[in-house]
């Protein structure tokens, strides 16, 4: 067994979700709720989550003689991050069936990245 | 030793695909693979080729990789060992050979590899091609085509891509990912320029090969033996396609003495299998309309209509812009110029030479020469292919005025 994440990146520029009626909105919760149900019930549930906007983010970095917090995204690129599911799944063409069932239900991209494997002990 | 490169070339991806399945990696294989190679290029000659070749190249090649697994120290070296220890089946001619080089098509193929990667993996693995000359055909640096394929065995790895056959609801889409592949192949051959042609040559005959393959491992996917058919037509036609100075020769002006009637023939024989099992696609078609062009002995006898029709009928599965320009083409052979520049005027196609050639030549035939000419003088911005310029130049120079 392996682990993906599966990410869901936003793109600012892409406004369909603003958009939304609250109907809509409603309809796409049930959709992920499903999905989520789905892959709990199959076994393959590791974690996800969706996460804050980005103007909620926070920036830790100590790499330096002391610790800078600040406020603001770490990286500059347009898209970042909204939500993501963390699987368990025999290999990627199993991963890739979850991708499109979470695909289609959060009606958005969904990025399959595998994890690197654990070292063995 | 030309026969033991032949033959050579014809079982490696045969050792490749049973080692794999073996030892559940790309890199051993084919490493071991090419070791059995160099053994083989010592003993053969003084030996002789043995009577089954394949076995005796994937035996050898099967303990070059246990040596080479012994001697390495792995992190997975317990788990290496039980395979070696669980797995001590004598080698098969056929059947489970068969099945193995059936996983290795679909594993390069993959949806989840780049196309470039794909093609120089299934070249290199099922072909049995060496970098430099995947490179070479290519047109791309040895190292830049050695990354790729590093690059891709190295996702497979990672990302666990599986070896075996895809299942059978995914089987439609990922045998189309396998005929993109082959097709690309076969026309990265086919339109090349004479400066590279022998190493060109051999990439559409790779790729007839490998459609030979996949049509015995998968004998009812008409798409497959649509694909072979429409190869096998288009490559007959090759050497009537160039004039001896590099010029391209269009279909119309082609000496069809010249056509390889073999190839002909099976091309036919193909279609009408597929014909008769009336589950036509993309690849069906175009080899349907290649039939009706070599059925015809002379240019004057090619049956338009039922070209009309076979694109028309394409058109519905594959409703692209260039698929309805090659209809005008057939169109304009039945209702005429004018009707068929009126198709082809309403296509989005300003970036692409062969819509700017198409219109050159129809302007030409109805007189209208300034803009024939200009047609013809986009053509040529737009196209990469030398042999192709030399023919829209000539046209262009023979408008009058």
């Amino acid at each position: 067994m392996s682990q993906y994440f599966l990410a869901v990146n936003h793109d600012p520029a892409d406004t369909t979700m603003d958009e939304m009626t609250p109907a809509q909105m409603q309809e796409l919760f049930a959709a992920v709720d499903a999905f989520n149900t789905e892959v709990k019930e199959q076994g393959a549930w590791v974690f996800a989550g969706g996460l804050q906007p980005l103007e909620m983010s926070t920036v830790v970095d100590n790499t330096g003689a002391q610790p800078v917090i600040t406020d603001g995204p770490y990286a500059e690129s347009k898209e970042y991050l909204g939500g993501f599911w963390v699987i368990e799944a025999p290999d990627l063409d199993a991963a890739l069936v979850w991708a499109q069932k979470g695909s289609k239900a959060c009606a958005g991209k969904v990025e399959v990245r595998p994890f690197q494997d654990e070292p063995e002990a | 030793m030309e026969s033991l490169e032949r033959v050579y070339r014809e079982e490696f991806g045969r050792v490749v695909a049973s080692l794999t399945r073996r030892f559940g990696d790309l890199d051993v294989a084919e490493d071991a693979a090419g070791e059995a190679l160099l053994v083989a290029l010592e003993r053969w000659p003084v030996d002789g080729v043995p009577a089954n070749p394949g076995g005796w190249l994937t035996t050898t090649a099967t303990r070059k990789a246990i040596d080479r697994l012994r001697r390495e120290s792995h992190r997975d070296a317990k788990h290496q060992a039980a395979h070696m220890l669980h797995d001590d089946t004598p080698h098969e001619a056929t059947g489970v050979v068969e099945d193995d080089r059936l996983r290795l098509i679909f594993t390069c193929c993959h949806p989840a590899l780049a196309p470039e990667a794909r093609v120089a993996l299934t070249l290199r693995l099922l072909g049995g091609l060496t970098v430099p000359e995947i490179a070479a055909a290519f047109l791309v640096p040895e190292t830049t085509m050695g990354q790729r394929i590093t690059r891709a065995k190295r996702k497979i790895t990672a990302a666990h891509i599986p070896y075996r056959v895809p299942c059978a609801a995914d089987l439609p889409a990922r045998v189309d990912a396998v005929l993109a592949v082959l097709y690309l192949v076969f026309n990265e051959g086919y339109l090349s320029t004479s400066g590279d042609a022998p190493l060109r040559e051999d990439l559409t005959a790779e790729a007839i090969r490998l459609a030979r393959i996949l049509r015995g491992l998968l004998p009812d996917a008409t798409e497959v033996t649509g694909l072979l058919a429409l190869m096998l037509l288009i490559d007959a036609r090759r050497t009537a396609r160039l004039a001896p100075g590099g010029e391209l020769i269009t279909l119309d002006e082609q000496d069809r003495s010249r056509w390889d009637r073999a190839a002909i023939d099976e091309g036919h024989a193909l279609v009408r299998e597929c014909l008769a099992l009336g589950r036509p696609g993309r690849y069906q078609l175009l080899a349907a309309i290649n039939a009706v062009h070599t059925d015809a002995r002379d240019v004057r006898d090619t049956d338009w209509s039922q070209i009309a029709a076979l694109y028309t009928q394409l058109a519905g599965i594959d409703p692209n812009p260039i698929v309805a320009l090659n209809r005008a083409v057939a169109i304009a052979e039945l209702d005429g110029p004018e009707v068929a520049l009126a198709l082809v005027d309403a296509l989005p196609l300003d970036a692409y030479h062969a819509w700017h050639a198409t219109r050159a030549d129809l302007l030409r035939r109805l007189g209208r020469s300034e803009e024939a000419r200009a047609a013809y003088d986009r053509a040529l911005g737009l196209s990469d292919n030398a042999a192709e310029a030399a023919y829209l130049s000539r046209r262009r120079d023979q408008l009058g005025g």
